[in-house]
């Protein structure tokens, strides 16, 4: 079971979060005309790769908030965690 | 029965305890502190079992963890535990256990026929008849196996021991409280770190019970002794027996396993039987120790060949002689102790070693106590069927490969040490990719991989002085590094005689013209020919030779046998064993039992149970509940002998006729706070959601990014920022995961706050055509006319002296209201609706009869928004702007949303007006067409109309807009019904909506 450092928390067991998936994923701009191969890679197309990835998780047994975790998806281990608006290093 | 093969005051079993229990239906006497497997020597008992697949008669091997023979099944309280490991399991007053995988005894078993059959069952046996043919498959194959698989059987019946799960977290953790665990527990203990040391068995000190050992003057007894003793009593300390830490998880989570009770006669009530332990360690030293390795000859699976340190176990923890004629079979020093102690307690051994010409303090004692060694010797074949009665040995060449001057003599147990397999497990399970030590030709620990060290036998360290030393510094280093003290205490002065030298040999060559089965995996049955065959036929990787032979997956892992088996195939490949590499180890380390793992979380504990605050009154009003998730609501109110049918029309046509009362406690609701909370709205709904004015509520639908519909409900502007929102009871928590991800991480620029209200407000819902009345006599000062609280009109008013909010929306159709008040008031406002409704024939309906209200409305409901479906597709493309964004708007114009032959709602009733459609029936044209029959699609909600009173049910079909007035069958092959229907319009009942807005 993971050990995650919420930014506002501090360490947390895994079992207090839900995963979010990929957190460099953007969604598009409200009203703005992007192409059906835009759009169906913001819903649908997710890489997985093998080594550090920035993901998203949700405190959700705890302060509710959505933060990012770069985590390596072989070893698990957690580098960094953010806060939902904090720049990425 | 008189324990003929116990030894008197030797040991540490409590002589003054007698027990009694029953093997096999056999009464026999043991003491306190015996196992089962010490307690059945000790009464001369060696046939417990039968092997897996030639149910080949089993004894004891080991004395621990590592036992692949004696697996029993434990019958207790009416409650069967099977794969109990007869070496672990202490006896208790009236334990009963019975052996396992042999019918109709264990004496006279009629799966033996396999062993002559053996010719038969050769490695990958089962991959290789059971496949053809295909149809063989259901009736004769698979029942066969079935009978013939596995130890034991499960108990059907509900477990009702306790289980319990504890979260602990330390500075160190030590699985294993041997010398190297005693002395890095007391080092790191000394520093000020929070220990917690695990000891699987009931005793501490692992080999340092059984080695004649010498540690700063005293006995490996009386220095263990003394460590736990002072260990105990420092607060920073956490010692724990009978526990077995068996899986090492990722950031340094580990989980143990307590067997508090296992031990004791009658379970006392509150005590648990075992308790997981989930414990989170800043650092873990590995000291689980090594496994004594077997030697491999012909039949080496005879019930009396066992380890050579089980054999010193069981004289020097239990006081039993394992046998009277002892043979000791080893490589190494190791069987000299066994040796030894059979001398000192009266018992004349012969040793054979496989060695020409070893030398070692232990060596020099055994030859002055005059026992027999014969060097360059081996065991050839074990002879007797149910116990060994004799032995056929040899001398063997220097290249190990001939044997010469066979003679066979009389014996009644074999000893085998074929040195020692530090046990690596837990290392590897935390990802430490273990290496190969030429020294001691077995797997140690590599590179740490999380926060873990290995230490003593299990790193494969064998001297007990270097032992010593290594955990001293350990302990130290380790907790040096957590508390930054420097408390350093000195290792002990240590005396030992054994040397750590042994004889690269494991497996005895078969003499000209004999076929012995040599095994090497005890548990599956897996020979030495079987890995021949693998190579024979072409299989390489160590991976796929122990998937197709079964070496060392059965239950105990192949503790005793990976390593012989490696050695095999390395041989015969000309390799050396790291070039074979090996198999990766996974938890658990040793079988955990399924009601650990679930702990207190059973039945009605799983999840917890929410109720509103009228559940009383429900209950007290015969009401029949069903789950909504973790919620429990009313399905029906029983009156007579009203089944659910009967009950639920009577409800919903009260509801038609005059009024009713539902508990809508349960709908999720989030209040959305802020001055961008419209904007927010906006985004999140399909429809237009700036211009709702104060007091009004509006029905909403919201989509996930693909199009789907997510969830839909009411939301009411309560005053300029503050919104109330409702969503369906099922959906709640994700609707409100689902804005939280747009405020936190899209949209953080809104100023908009959203929070769960849902257990703050109790709900009663009343419709029907006398509700109005209702609500003027409930809210006489309030304006309840069509002007004063029109359709989504929102108003706050006083009920009989508490606060309410009155939300004028409907579900069922009907003229409704919803009112609200704080979940404190809501059995006052729920016996105020009922005192009050009487004269208007009030009467409260359960989720049956609002769903029949539902259906006949064409309302959709989680049935028809199943996570399949976009806004066209249940008819609420009305609600789709088509001038602002949304979430999920763009995925509406992709090509399979703008298809004309998309699935849309109807309704369909039965052409005879009486067959009600089993929900999950597919709509077809032609009955009888030829299978798979083309479906149009399915019915997703069924009710009896009370309107029309005939069945009515909801369907989501193939251009669903221009079938209706279409003649179609629905088919349900699982209730084998064809049932002739009509497509009408999903709107059943009123559908111009004239009640509502009544
Ligand atoms: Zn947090």
């Amino acid at each position: 079971m993971l050990y995650i450092n919420c930014p506002h928390c501090g360490l947390r067991s895994q079992n207090e979060f839900a995963y979010g998936g990929d957190a460099t994923v953007k969604r598009p701009e409200l009203n703005k005309e992007i192409s059906d191969q835009e759009w169906d890679n913001f819903v649908y197309l997710r890489k997985s790769p093998r080594g550090k990835h920035l993901e998203l998780w949700h405190h959700i047994s705890g302060c509710r908030q959505w933060i990012k975790v770069e985590r390596d998806t072989s070893t698990h281990e957690i580098f960094k965690t953010y806060k939902a608006n904090e720049a990425i290093e | 029965m008189s324990q003929d093969f116990r030894l008197d005051n030797v040991g540490m079993v409590n002589r003054e305890k007698k027990i009694s229990f029953k093997f096999n239906g056999k009464k026999y006497f043991g003491f306190e502190g015996d196992t089962i497997a010490s307690a059945l020597i000790a009464n001369g008992v060696h046939l417990v079992g039968r092997s897996f697949k030639y149910h080949r008669p089993r004894g004891f091997f080991g004395v621990g963890v590592d036992e692949p023979y004696a697996i029993l099944q434990l019958d207790r309280n009416n409650e069967r535990d099977p794969n109990i490991r007869a070496t672990e399991q202490e006896i208790f007053e009236g334990l009963e256990v019975k052996s396992v995988n042999c019918w109709p005894s264990v004496n006279f078993d009629i799966g033996a026929i396999n062993n002559f059959l053996k010719m038969f069952f050769p490695a990958g046996f089962y991959y290789k008849t059971f496949m053809w043919p295909p149809s063989f498959w259901y009736k004769i194959y698979e029942p066969f196996i079935r009978m013939a698989a596995g130890f034991g059987e499960a108990s059907i019946k509900h477990d009702k021991e306790r289980y319990e799960h504890k979260y602990e977290y330390c500075d160190l953790l030590i699985t294993g409280s041997g010398p190297s665990g005693l002395a890095s527990a007391y080092a790191a203990a000394k520093n000020g770190a929070r220990v917690i040391l695990a000891e699987d068995k009931p005793r501490f000190g692992g080999s340092l019970l059984t080695s004649d050992v010498n540690i700063g003057n005293q006995t490996g007894v009386e220095w263990t002794e003394k460590i736990i003793a002072e260990l105990k009593s420092m607060p920073n300390v956490t010692v724990k027996n009978r526990s077995q830490v068996f899986g090492y998880y990722d950031h340094n989570m580990l989980v143990m396993s307590e067997r508090i009770s296992d031990h004791l006669p009658k379970t006392q009530k509150y005590l648990p039987k075992q308790r997981l332990w989930y414990i989170r360690a800043n650092e873990v030293l590995i000291s689980s120790g090594s496994i004594e390795r077997p030697l491999v000859f012909g039949n080496n699976d005879t019930p009396g060949v066992m380890l050579s340190s089980a054999a010193k176990e069981y004289m020097k923890v239990y006081g039993v002689l394992v046998g009277k004629k002892p043979l000791i079979f080893t490589n190494n020093d190791s069987g000299y102790e066994t040796a030894i102690e059979f001398k000192k307690n009266g018992v004349n051994p012969i040793i054979l070693d496989t060695r020409s010409n070893p030398s070692s303090d232990i060596i020099t004692e055994a030859k002055n106590l005059n026992i027999e060694i014969r060097f360059s010797y081996v065991v050839v074949a074990a002879k007797g069927y149910k116990k060994v009665k004799s032995a056929d040995i040899a001398k063997i060449s220097d290249n190990k490969k001939e044997l010469f001057n066979i003679e066979n003599i009389e014996c009644d147990c074999i000893c085998v040490s074929g040195f020692w397999t530090p046990s690596i497990h837990l290392a590897s399970q935390s990802g430490n990719k273990s290496k190969f030590n030429e020294k001691i030709d077995a797997f140690v620990p590599d590179k740490s991989k999380q926060k873990e060290n290995t230490i003593g036998s299990a790193n494969g360290i064998f001297t007990l002085e270097e032992t010593i030393k290594d955990a001293f510094d350990k302990g130290f280093d380790v907790s040096n590094k957590i508390t930054e003290k420097n408390n350093k205490v000195s290792a002990p002065t240590v005396v030992e005689k054994k040397s750590t030298d042994h004889d690269k040999f494991w497996c005895v060559p078969l003499p000209k013209g004999k076929s012995y089965k040599r095994f090497l995996d005890f548990q599956n049955d897996v020979a030495v020919s079987d890995i021949e065959l693998a190579l024979r036929e072409g299989f390489r990787s160590i991976e796929h030779v122990k998937r197709y032979t079964t070496l060392g997956m059965a239950t105990d892992q192949g503790k005793t046998s990976n390593l012989n088996g490696l050695q095999l195939v390395s041989d015969i490949e000309n390799k050396v064993v790291p070039q074979v590499g090996h198999t990766t180890f996974r938890p658990p380390y040793t079988p955990v039992s399924i009601g650990a793992i679930v702990g207190r979380e059973v039945g009605k504990h799983s999840k917890p149970t929410r109720k509103s605050p009228m559940h009383s009154w429900h209950e007290k009003n015969n009401a029949v509940f069903v789950d909504a998730g973790v919620w429990l609501r009313p399905r029906y109110y029983k009156q007579g002998n009203e089944g659910l049918f009967e009950a639920s029309k009577r409800e919903a046509k009260n509801v038609r006729q005059n009024v009713g009362v539902c508990d809508v406690t349960t709908l999720g609701k989030i209040d959305v706070k802020g001055p961008d909370a419209a904007e927010f709205l906006n985004r999140v709904y399909t429809n237009a959601w700036l211009k709702l004015p104060v007091g009004k509520a509006r029905y909403g639908v919201m989509l996930r990014e693909d199009g789907i519909v997510m969830d839909d409900g009411t939301t009411t502007r309560i005053s300029e920022n503050h919104y109330h929102m409702t969503t369906t009871t099922a959906q709640a928590a994700n609707v409100l995961s689902h804005l939280e991800y747009y405020l936190q991480l899209v949209w953080p620029e809104l100023n908009v706050n959203v929070v769960s209200t849902t257990e703050q407000w109790a709900g009663a819902a009343i419709a029907g055509p006398n509700s109005r009345k209702l609500l003027m006599k409930l809210f006489p000062n309030l304006d309840v006319s069509n002007e004063g609280l029109p359709f989504m009109g929102y108003k706050e008013a006083d009920l009989f002296g508490v606060p309410a909010k009155i939300y004028r929306i409907s579900f069922s159709g009907e003229l409704a209201y919803e009112i609200n008040v704080e979940s404190d008031n809501g059995y006052f406002m729920w016996e105020k609706i009922m005192e009050v409704g009487k004269e208007f024939q009030i009467q409260p309906y359960g989720t049956e009869a609002l769903s029949t209200l539902r259906i006949e409305m064409g309302h959709v409901a989680g049935s028809e928004l199943d996570g399949r479906t976009i806004p066209y597709d249940a008819s609420l493309e009305g609600l789709v702007s088509k001038k602002k964004d949304f979430i999920g708007k763009r995925s509406l114009n992709r090509s399979a949303f703008t298809s004309t032959d998309r699935e849309k709602l109807v309704g369909v009733v039965p052409i005879d007006k009486t067959t009600s459609i089993p929900e999950g029936s597919y709509i077809v044209k032609d009955p009888k067409a030829k299978l798979p029959n083309p479906k149009l699609g399915h019915v997703s909600a069924s009710c009896w109309s009370v309107e029309y009173d005939n069945p009515f049910s909801l369907a989501i079909i193939k251009d669903g807009k221009n079938m209706i007035g279409q003649k179609l069958f629905a088919m349900s092959p699982l209730k084998n019904k064809t049932i002739p229907v009509e497509i009408v319009s999903s709107h059943y009942v009123d559908p111009e909506g004239k009640r509502v807005r009544s």
